[in-house]
């Protein structure tokens, strides 16, 4: 099953066993179920008054999907690619985030907002990682999958939590991973990482579609002799740091890499925390590896932008050397 | 990374800190394979339209007769040069892209070369304009250079902007082509604000931007026509009605499809105009751009046409209404205005077909001169982030 598939699967369940489940975005309904299929079906089978395809409004969907909330209902609202969530920031940020602080627990919004990482091809406007500006908004748990069956089992724990979540896909991994997904419901809690890889030299922290990039890169090194151990978030908040100072109090080293920024970009918290906790258990500084300081460029050859397996395989023979 | 000055003196006699840089090889670059976009296609499922973009052109709001006020015949002509160079181009890509010889996300314009040609008429190279990701034909009508233009698309470091935009963000602030946006409906204040400027200035200059009739839902829109309005700013805003915002047809987003009718919410002068009819779109665009130039103020332009390919491209359209689909295509704007200049002797056939092969022969040329070209070097991988590249280095 592709992920699209698994996402589509994780939703008709949650719409089958929860009438209060509703999606709400762009081109969602059919026929089109969605411009990459993951809501296919959908509205077919629940109706268009639970799944609502919108005009191109942002701002009005994600702010609706909040209202719809606090009206009693668990939205799932779509936005296209994860730049365009900047166009709804002000809901996402000043509203959905900060409703249930700002109420005195009054105003839960029990909302899962849908988008999608693109890709450089498509221009620096289609192409970003985002996700440290939610993560550095307090109230908004952050969402992302590297795999079919995790995102079928993040995405149903995600639409069933009482706060907003950011539930972030990648155009590329939404047709390129496919696995044995389970059936039926199934559910994998926020803020568990996963071992995707034991190994013992070098503790490899990321997440998304790089976690893809760590495992190729962790045997590259094995054939060089070095031993990686490759942790896959699934949640950035909540984050399971017992996971990650576990694995780096064992391995006594650390890269955090991820597709986002290098600059201020989530792998600078990990790495700030494993210092802080683990100083002087480490062999060697942790090494952050994200992209560079610059718009995603659309060449397809000659300016170096996301790490590479080659990275990490480089980053972990400088902390082992 | 710069060393830092102040630091320097606190410091005196210290090595200044800055980050290692880092190497320029080791990096991926993501390949979008075509094999995944073919599988963003939706399926077929067709439904009947609520009404044919027959009914919105007789609904019209045009100030202008066309039959009155004809164009001169070598306006004629550069017209039909715009048109065919950009049905060119357009068919070009289209084939590159299909052929898997074209990496990138690409948006058809098959079905606006008349509207957009009508715009390029009327503008100076000092006017500006802002288009969207649909904007090979307004990029070309603007006079950018072909040759910049393609190379850009192909992510050359010749391309218009060294390769880092891509074919989505064509622009030649040179010709006044000012920028194309990928998020709907952001180029509206953009343009504003280049409008303020021109007011400012004091200048006759005027700016136009297009974009689709999908665009008319975000609040962007709304914020931007009354701002232009209120300040009474040389903007033009051509809305290239195809009728479609990718998979939705307008009458399925939108609870009032008349869209010039709106601009009167904001007292605003709009028009609606047969953007299948170059020479009438080209008179209205000019009705517009007077109005803009004499310090009058904003008008709202709807451009009627209909959506003659996929959404981009790549995407299928097996959705869109047959018969409404194929009543449209006959009035594909390039052969249908070939056909009426030749019926109306405005050129002989002779010379019009040395343009047809002009034009194709530098198309042809731009192509091959793109892939000869290099693709940009590490050198430029910090260059443009800010004005001086030494502040990212080592980021
Ligand atoms: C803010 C935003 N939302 C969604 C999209 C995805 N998207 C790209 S083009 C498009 C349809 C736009 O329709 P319209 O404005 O009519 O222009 P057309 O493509 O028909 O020329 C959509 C939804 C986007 N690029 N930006
Ligand atoms: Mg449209």
């Amino acid at each position: 099953m592709t992920m699209a598939a698994a996402l589509n699967s994780a939703l008709d369940h949650a719409m089958e066993l929860d009438d209060k489940v509703i999606i709400i975005g762009e081109d969602v309904a059919d026929p089109a179920g969605g411009v990459l299929k993951v809501t296919k079906g959908l509205s077919t089978k629940y109706g268009t008054g639970r799944v609502r395809a919108t005009p191109i409004a942002e701002q009005a969907i994600v702010g609706a999907a909040i209202g719809a909330a606090l009206g009693g209902y668990r939205p799932v609202a779509e936005v296209m690619y994860m730049d365009f969530t900047a166009v709804a920031l002000d809901q996402i940020v000043n509203h959905a985030a900060k409703l249930r602080y700002m109420s005195g627990g009054a105003s839960p919004v029990p909302l899962t907002i849908r988008t999608c990482i693109g890709m450089q091809r498509f221009g620096a406007q289609h192409a970003q990682s985002l996700e440290a500006w939610f993560m550095h908004t307090p109230g908004i748990k952050v969402v992302m999958p590297s795999t079919a069956t995790e995102a079928k089992g993040l995405l149903a724990s995600c639409i069933a939590d009482d706060d907003p979540c950011l539930f972030v896909e990648n155009f590329a991994m939404v047709f390129s991973q496919k696995g044995d997904v389970p059936v039926g419901e199934f559910r994998i809690p926020l803020g568990e990482a996963a071992v995707k890889r034991a190994g013992s030299d070098v503790s490899v922290i990321t997440y998304g579609a790089a976690v893809h990039t760590a495992l190729e890169a962790a045997e590259q090194a094995a054939a060089a002799g070095i031993s990686l151990e490759v942790i896959d978030l699934r949640t950035l908040m909540p984050l399971d740091w017992d996971t990650v100072l576990q694995s780096v109090s064992l391995t006594r080293r650390a890269i955090v890499l991820h597709d986002a920024t290098m600059f201020c970009g989530p792998g600078a918290e990990i790495a700030a925390r494993i210092h802080e906790e683990l100083f002087e258990e480490l062999l060697a500084p942790v090494k952050r590896l994200g992209a560079a300081y610059t718009p995603a460029p659309y060449a397809p050859s000659g300016l170096p932008f996301l790490p590479t397996a080659a990275d990490v395989l480089a980053g972990a023979k400088q902390l082992t050397g | 990374m710069v060393a830092s000055a102040r630091a320097r003196e606190r410091y005196p006699g210290r090595p200044a800190r800055t980050s290692r840089q880092r190497g320029a090889d080791g990096h991926r670059t993501i390949d979008c394979d075509t094999t995944t976009l073919e599988s963003y296609e939706p399926t077929v499922r067709a439904y009947a339209p609520q009404h044919s973009w027959e009914q919105m052109v007789t609904n019209t709001l045009s100030e202008t007769d066309p039959t009155r006020n004809a164009l001169s015949p070598a306006d004629m002509l550069r017209l039909y040069r715009s048109m065919r160079l950009i049905a060119a181009v357009d068919q070009r890509i289209n084939q590159e892209v299909r052929a898997g010889t074209l990496n990138a996300a690409t948006y058809p314009v098959r079905g606006l070369e008349g509207s957009c040609a009508a715009v390029g008429l009327n503008l100076r190279p000092v006017d500006q304009l802002v288009s969207t990701y649909r904007n090979l034909g307004d990029a070309l009508a603007k006079g950018s250079s072909l040759d910049a233009l393609v190379a850009e698309i192909y992510g050359r470091l010749t391309g218009a902007s060294k390769g880092k935009g891509g074919a989505m963000h064509l622009q030649d602030q040179s010709v006044g082509f000012v920028t194309s946006t990928g998020i709907v409906g952001s180029g509206i204040p953009i343009a504003v604000g280049l409008g303020v400027a021109a007011q400012l200035d004091g200048s006759d200059r005027v700016v136009v931007t297009t974009f689709g009739d999908g665009a008319t839902s975000i609040g962007a829109f709304h914020e931007s026509m009354n701002l232009a309005s209120l300040w009474r700013l040389p903007v033009i805003f051509v809305c290239q009605n195809n009728q479609w915002g990718e998979h939705t047809p307008i009458a399925e987003y939108a609870a009032s499809t008349d869209l010039a009718g709106r601009a009167a919410a904001y007292a605003m002068a709009s028009a609606r105009v047969d953007g299948f009819d170059p020479i009438a779109t080209a008179l209205e665009v000019r009705v517009a751009v007077e109005r803009a130039r004499r310090g009058e103020g904003p008008t709202f332009l709807e451009v009627v046409t209909y959506r003659l390919t996929g959404h981009s491209g790549v995407s299928d359209y097996s959705y869109v209404p047959k018969d409404a689909l194929a009543r449209a295509l006959e009035r594909d704007p390039v052969p249908t205005f070939r056909r009426r200049m030749v019926e109306q002797g405005v050129a002989p056939v002779a010379e019009i077909e040395e343009i047809d092969s002009q034009i194709a022969a530098e198309v042809d040329a731009a192509f091959s001169k793109a892939l000869e070209e290099p693709f940009p070097p590490p050198s430029e991988r910090f260059t443009d982030v800010f004005a001086d590249e030494r502040l990212v280095q080592g980021l």
